[in-house]
């Protein structure tokens, strides 16, 4: 078995606002082994963003509380002082944000901002530090990196900026690499060059991935486990077999259903899930889908546990409809409602 | 940059020319009278006051006499018409007073600006942050020439207070460096006070404006501590701005627009002489003094573009 680098157990995020007390993470648990890759997937605001700036220890501020374990390699990162979790930022746990226009500074040439994160884990010389730069640069597929790595951030692309946030992301060589919706502001063909290149590099750097994303078509590709995330809770959890081939959760159909796809009929309008996500201060009672659910019913109004309801081991959803039902009604939702038999 | 070079001087040539002429037409409508009429006395007969409107130049016209001006200007031949001494030598005497008061606060200024700016930035909300904007808020408010008096007062055995500053003069750096830094260390933090709060104001803004950057969170995320996130990332970003503010304001004070503080501690520079000429009406030197005065403020607006360009990579001298 592969060596487990972290377990996550029932975390718990919360800030106190001037409105509220607001519950963007309410008990997600996973682990996560070496080589492997763990996709976390749901809208805006669904806490898929908290949970991953969570593990970096960059949620921390005087209006943060934490429950629950964040256990990386053994250590508690949400027990260990700031400037110890400094040691594993960069070092242990690399990350790529989503807009990668905005993540580089853009007056520090890119080279310059790549050998300041291998310094501040390492002592090597500026010399040492701008040859591994200029190497890590020509892994992620910057063509020319010799001279490129004196460019300045406005003078790459969008898709190469994020080719040089991931090489900045893994200069340390991180055991963990988080990738928070790293394909969002990207072309659709960049898009699929960074998820093989993520994919590609995980090998090479024998690391593992926490890809975050809306787009469940984005890590059908490379996920080996994907966590559905609602209203800051984890609705449903499964292999990438269990969730695109026996998804329990009405929100994981509508999900599916939004992803416009050539193996299926087509389909007028691609399916939207009606409404909004609930606010996360006064979250609905029982299910919190429920109020957009098509196909909530009185027990719904009671909270559904995170269970195995399936018996595909490992296959966890909170969804108190019959399971027969489900699989009888949900291609209507994943492939389009008004569908004709094609 | 040889291009921008080229367009930038040949604009400041145009804006010190309409600068020359606006004053020269302003003086001429402001209330005093005939010029020739004032210098002649009271006792004057029209012969007299005809006889110098002769040597003054100004029966040609207004463009004319306007022209004149600048040339004898330009050659270092312009004389006050009050005391008939040379405006241009007057001025060159004065420059190192005023490069004295002016350069001291602004290294003091720009210092504790953005000392004071960080410290509220980084408690922002605490306790040091707020005496600070209180404080702040008092240096911005109190009125120039009072402080001046205050300290001169208090500090400088004027009235009740101890003596332990010089009460005002100039001591040239050559003469005595010791007696010049000791006399200027009043005026300079009496010139210093007000910009110290408004910059102290304007890079605490900035800071908590860049903290909320996506590249500050990235700087966290590449494991660097708060003191190089703060230093390399969020200052070096939140300074920008700042280099506009002192860029401008280091050029309107080295170009004579230090007077108060010049007058209050009787530092015979090149904002004295200003204010000695306004107090005379006398043209010549008023001339000379807003034309160094506007020279100082385009040459540092250039000055600031080209250090915005290697401040900030992304934008281009055109």
């Amino acid at each position: 078995m592969a060596e487990r680098l972290l377990e996550v157990n029932d975390l718990n995020v919360r800030f106190a606002t001037e409105d509220g007390i607001v519950r963007a993470v309410d008990g997600i648990s996973f682990e996560l082994e070496r080589g492997k890759v763990i996709g976390i997937v749901g809208e805006s605001g669904s806490g898929k963003s908290v949970t991953a700036m969570t593990l970096m220890g960059l949620t921390r501020g005087v209006n943060a509380r934490f429950e629950g374990e964040v256990l990386y390699k053994g250590t508690d990162l949400l027990q260990i002082s700031d400037a110890d979790m400094q040691k594993f930022r960069g070092n242990e746990l690399g990350m790529i944000f989503q807009d990668p226009m905005t993540s580089l500074n853009p007056v520090y040439r890119i080279g310059e901002q790549i050998v300041e994160a291998i310094r501040a884990h390492e002592h090597v010389d500026k010399r040492t530090a701008r040859a591994r730069t200029v190497e890590l640069l020509r892994q992620v597929g910057i063509p020319n990196p010799e001279s490129r790595v004196d460019n300045f951030p406005h003078e790459f692309s969008g898709g190469m900026r994020q080719r040089a946030m991931i090489a900045m992301a893994l200069s340390c060589n991180p055991s963990i690499l988080i990738a928070d919706e790293p394909t969002t502001a990207l072309d659709v063909t960049i898009q699929a060059q960074i998820v093989d290149l993520i994919n590609r590099l995980k090998d090479d750097f024998d690391s593992a991935v926490i890809f975050i994303t809306h787009d469940l078509g984005v890590i059908a590709e490379i996920a080996d486990e994907i966590i559905v995330m609602y209203a800051g809770r984890v609705v449903e959890r499964g292999s990438k077999r269990d969730i695109f081939y026996d998804p329990q959760m009405p929100y994981t159909w509508g999900l599916l259903g939004s992803i416009p796809r050539l193996d299926r009929p087509r389909v007028e309008r691609l399916h939207t899930i009606e409404g909004a996500p609930p606010s996360l201060i006064n979250a609905p009672e029982g299910c919190k889908f429920r109020p957009r659910c098509p196909h909530a019913f009185e027990k719904c109004r009671e909270e559904p546990r995170l269970d195995n309801r399936v018996g595909t081991p490992g296959h966890l959803d909170r969804c108190w409809l019959d399971v027969e039902f489900k699989r009888a009604t949900r291609d209507k939702t994943i492939s389009g409602g008004s569908v004709e038999a094609a | 940059m040889v291009t921008f070079l080229i367009r930038r001087t040949f604009g400041m040539i145009i804006v010190l020319l309409v600068v020359s002429f606006v004053t020269y037409l302003i003086f001429f409508k402001i209330p005093g009278g005939d010029v020739a009429g004032r210098i002649a006395g009271k006792q004057a007969t029209p012969g007299n006051i005809a006889d110098i409107r002769q040597k003054l130049g100004l029966n040609h016209n207004l463009i004319v006499q306007w022209w004149d001006m600048m040339k004898q200007l330009l050659s270092g031949q312009l004389i006050s018409y009050y005391d008939g001494t040379n405006v241009v030598q007057q001025i060159k005497e004065g420059m190192p007073a005023t490069f004295s008061l002016c350069i001291g606060a602004g290294i003091i200024w720009l210092g504790f600006g953005i000392l004071v700016g960080t410290i509220s930035a980084v408690t922002a909300g605490g306790f040091s942050d707020r005496s600070i904007t209180a404080l702040a808020l008092i240096g911005i408010s109190l009125p120039v020439a009072w402080l001046g008096l205050l300290f001169r007062y208090f500090l400088a055995g004027e009235g009740g207070g101890v003596s332990w500053f010089p009460d005002g003069g100039y001591v040239p750096l050559t003469a005595n460096p010791w007696q010049w830094f000791y006399h200027l260390l009043l005026p300079w933090f009496t010139l210093a006070i007000l910009f110290i709060g408004f910059y102290g104001r304007v890079l605490r803004s900035n800071i908590l404006d860049t903290i909320n950057e996506d590249f500050v969170r990235t700087a966290k995320a590449k494991g660097l501590s708060g003191r190089q996130i703060m230093v390399r990332h969020t200052l070096r970003a939140s300074l920008i701005p700042i280099v506009t503010l002192f860029g401008l304001d280091f050029a309107a004070v080295l170009g004579g627009g230090a007077i108060i503080t010049e007058t209050v501690y009787s530092i015979q520079g090149v904002g004295y002489y200003a204010a000695q000429s306004i107090h005379t009406q006398d043209l010549p030197p008023l001339m000379g003094v807003t034309l160094y005065g506007a020279a100082f403020i385009v040459v540092f607006s250039t000055l600031v573009d080209v250090a915005y360009a290697y401040l900030d990579p992304r934008i281009r001298l055109t």
